[in-house]
């Protein structure tokens, strides 16, 4: 008998506006094997995964299940087809038990008879090995039974493909390790599983064969046994790409921040950045690469005192006069006032930069709206500021009087980065300052980023795309796992180098 | 005895307008959609149900109590049904806030209902006060139970909406719980993006729950038009009053209806006790009218410090849906 199968993707495409998701990308997957679905953030593993859920629809390409073609519409489409997907963000309701998220929505006959749902998740937990108490609440869970939940959630409507979006990234390896085993037991039960990842080890670990992806594009599958980090190294990041960004270098570098023993605790007390040590220069950029999560927004936060680091950690600010400041302990405006600016953070550019329904001179008022005399504010300022903001970066509006929401990602950048420059900042600190902008607009931002490091900031640039950091500068401090992987000099360090140290912490593989 | 006796039921009168709001308000906030217009509701579903039963007994030759009952009944709970329908409108389909839709209702229900009560009570001509005797009678008969003593008094001296909100109060509960339809409703309530990828109507649900919510809660006001005030009309604000103590209520039960039985009749007690406390002013009248509010603050602090999942209101209260496109 010819095997058919169980998933097989042709030519599949999918667009976001004007960024290509996923470009033709062609995936097999048969039944008793765990594939490994590798690539860098952004590389569309999530998207391709997603179109298979029933989240998005492909516009071009497509898809057999069992050797037929379908058409998935709604993750209702997904279930009935027998394929269900773990997402990273668990959707399963707090103060429910197990089994009522388990049945949630389900249309069977009968009774809601709590005895007999929770006799038949304990029927499928021992059959694979999962270790589940049907009848306590989600919220007194912890995140790796949250995932057995949601795992057995996907086996209860009995799906036999079943993929998993980065189920490792919130589990210790203890816990790890039993997800893996269980993985494995599924699989010798007949059914095909994806894992999705970008962790070499454990890509190495638990999958027969790897699928890698790379910024849209399927760059082949390889057998696991034939292959080793190196090469997925190799496929994952790619050759570099010359991109002729201005890199001019400083002579004069005066120390600004110097960061000591920095640790920071998320509330759920798990340590999001250890013992984290480096000097930033004025006259330079530094930028910070990392897996997204690895602790990069804990790091520009506790700088510009939105986070409370631990005791031990110190962050000190040298002055032009040579004076060293502590910043922790201090609130966010006195450390602004220093000259410390914190300036686009994209993910959420309009929650913690900008207000979305203020306009252009409000939102320049944001800044300086202690400066006036008495309880009225002064806005003549600040109107000539955002007037000067969108002749000098070009930035498209109607006029200063429109509300910032209004305004296409690129221009609400610009109308941001313009207002914290005009600060005359001694750092400047940005994440992912050109995510979701076209390419003209990066190279306004880097050149933007270049000139200030040209008068002395020192910048501070967390970005996702490795050749442009490598480009734009003068060093790169790699974050794995909210420690210190390495830091190079951006003119000699390569793709590959950093790529490895992304993924490896000091050689060993790091636990994120 | 007899004033004790006399204080409960006054307060088991009292309590069964709002535990009908309440009731229709936990069924309306376990979808996840906060309905502050519960008095304008209660307003509606009081006025709808006068205006039928006297156009009927004024129009009939003979009119016969249950017919005059059914009649307003089913026009009380159409009108406050009808008022969940706008406020589900707004919210639900066009996402306005929950909170200004809310009391803007408070205020729409309330109007109406004083504009058309007022007019009957012209139309009546006479004294100026309209009286729907045949239906408030059959609102407020009872079975010779009530005659067996002080027991009787105590338990059997009501009209059977008293008896209605107590039923209809344990049958929300037991739905909430013990069936899947409310098991989705409250995953609607908790986390609509998570029984959306369930596969559960959100709108289908929150449209359901907060009409029929709102239906519920509109017995409450023609329990006091027919029961409370024997089937006639004053714009004096009472049924506004009511509303918000049914809101309180809600919070009072921590979200569960069968709380809301003994917590409405406890808010009852407390509202009539001045009455049966010897030598007091007007004034000090007044802060005992309070009790029922500073008991709820009570109980908010308490469950707050407790800090028990199950005690707090449901997750995505207040919050519109919306699929999260990319």
């Amino acid at each position: 008998m010819e095997t058919v199968a169980a998933v097989q993707m042709k030519n599949v495409t999918k667009r976001f506006g004007t960024v290509i998701a996923n470009n033709q990308v062609n995936l097999e997957l048969d039944r008793g094997e765990i594939l490994s679905l590798l690539g860098e953030n952004g590389s569309g593993k999530t998207t391709l995964m997603n179109m298979l859920a029933g989240i998005y629809y492909p516009d071009g390409g497509e898809i057999f299940v069992n050797g037929k073609e379908v058409s998935i519409r709604s993750p209702k489409d997904a279930y009935e087809l027998g394929i269900g997907m773990i997402h990273q963000h668990f959707k399963l309701v707090d103060v429910f038990t197990a089994a009522e998220n388990i049945v949630l929505g389900l249309k069977e006959a009968g009774r809601l008879d709590r005895k007999v749902i929770a006799a038949r998740v304990r029927e499928i937990s021992s059959r694979y090995g999962f270790d589940i108490d049907p009848n306590q609440k989600v919220y007194d869970m912890t995140v790796s039974q949250k995932q057995t939940v949601e795992i057995v959630k996907v086996l209860y409507r009995g799906a036999d493909i079943l993929i998993l979006d980065e189920p490792t990234a919130v589990l210790t390896p203890q816990e790890t390790d039993k997800l893996f085993a269980v993985m494995r037991n599924m699989r010798d039960d007949g059914k095909a599983l994806v894992i999705i990842t970008h962790k070499l080890h454990e890509v190495m670990d638990v999958s027969d064969r790897v699928a890698v992806l790379r910024k849209g594009e399927y760059i082949g599958d390889v057998e696991t046994r034939d292959t080793n980090p190196q090469k997925l190294t190799d496929m994952m990041v790619g050759h570099s790409v010359t991109l002729n960004i201005a890199r001019p270098k400083m002579e004069k570098l005066t120390e600004r921040i110097e960061v000591q023993h920095l640790t920071v605790k998320d509330p759920e007390g798990v340590n999001r950045l250890t013992d984290v040590s480096f000097t930033a220069y004025g006259g330079e950029i530094l930028g910070v690469a990392g897996i997204s999560g690895s602790g990069q927004k804990q790091l520009l936060e506790a700088i510009a005192g939105l986070q409370t680091p631990e005791a031990g950690s110190h962050i000190l600010y040298k002055d032009s006069d040579g004076r060293e400041h502590e910043l922790i302990g201090r609130n966010p405006l006195d450390i602004s006032r220093m000259g410390v600016a914190l300036s686009f953070v994209p993910e959420d550019r309009l929650g913690m930069g900008l207000v979305g329904n203020m306009d252009l001179t409000d939102n320049m008022l944001l800044r300086s709206y202690l400066n006036g005399r008495g309880a009225f504010a002064d806005r003549k300022a600040p109107k000539k500021l955002a007037e000067q903001v969108v002749k000098e970066l070009e930035v498209v509006t109607p006029g200063v009087t429109t509300p910032v929401r209004k305004l296409s990602g690129g221009n609400v950048q610009k109308v941001l980065v313009g207002r914290e420059i005009a600060m005359n900042p001694s750092v400047l600190m940005s994440a992912y300052a050109v995510r979701g902008l076209d390419i003209n607009t990066s190279y306004t931002i880097y050149n933007l980023m270049t000139e200030q490091k040209m008068r002395g900031v020192a910048v501070i640039y967390v970005g996702e795309d490795l050749d442009v950091l490598l480009e734009l500068c003068d060093r790169i401090l790699v974050l794995c796992g909210g420690q210190v992987s390495g830091l190079v000099d951006g003119r000699t360090a390569t793709k590959d180098g950093i790529g490895l140290m992304m993924t490896q912490l000091h050689g060993k593989e790091g636990k994120q | 005895m007899k004033e004790l006796i006399s204080l409960f039921t006054s307060a088991i009168v009292f309590g069964s307008v709002i535990l009908f709001g309440a009731t229709g308000e936990i069924l309306t906030e376990k979808s996840g959609n906060l309905n502050l217009g519960v008095p304008g509701i209660m307003y509606l579903g009081g006025i709808a149900g006068l205006v039928s039963a006297f156009f009927y007994e004024a129009s009939a030759a003979h009119p016969v109590p249950f017919v005059a009952v059914l009649i307003s009944l089913l026009c009380a709970f159409a009108a406050a049904a009808l008022g969940g329908l706008i406020f589900s409108f707004l919210t639900i389909s066009l996402r306005a806030n929950q909170n200004v839709t809310g009391l803007t209702l408070t205020i729409f229900g309330s109007g109406v209902a004083n504009f058309f009560g007022g007019s009957l009570n012209k139309l009546a001509g006479g004294v100026g006060q309209i009286s729907v005797s045949v239906a408030s009678s059959g609102y407020r008969a009872v079975t010779p139970l009530s005659k067996m003593g002080p027991v009787g008094e105590l338990l059997f001296s009501y009209g059977f909406l008293a008896y209605l909100a107590v039923i209809v109060a344990i049958a929300v509960q037991l739905f909430l719980n013990r069936s899947r339809a409310g098991l989705n409703l409250r995953a609607v309530g908790e986390n609509p993006g998570t029984a959306d990828a369930a596969g559960i109507d959100v709108t289908k649900n929150k449209y359901l729950a907060t009409c029929i919510g709102a239906g519920i809660s509109g017995l409450g006001g023609l329990y006091y038009v027919m029961d409370y005030t024997k089937g006639t009309w004053a714009n004096d604000g009472t049924i506004e009053g009511l509303g918000w103590l049914a809101v309180a209520l809600v919070i009072f039960a921590t979200w569960r209806s069968v709380n809301a039985i003994w917590g409405a009749y406890l808010f009852g007690l407390l509202f009539w006790v001045y009455l049966y406390i010897p030598g007091l002013a007007r004034s000090t009248i007044e802060l005992f009218k309070m009790l029922p509010y500073l008991v709820t603050i009570a109980v908010l602090i308490i469950v707050s410090l407790r800090n028990r999942k199950e005690n707090q209101p449901p997750a995505s209260l207040g919050l519109a849906y919306f699929r999260e496109e990319r």
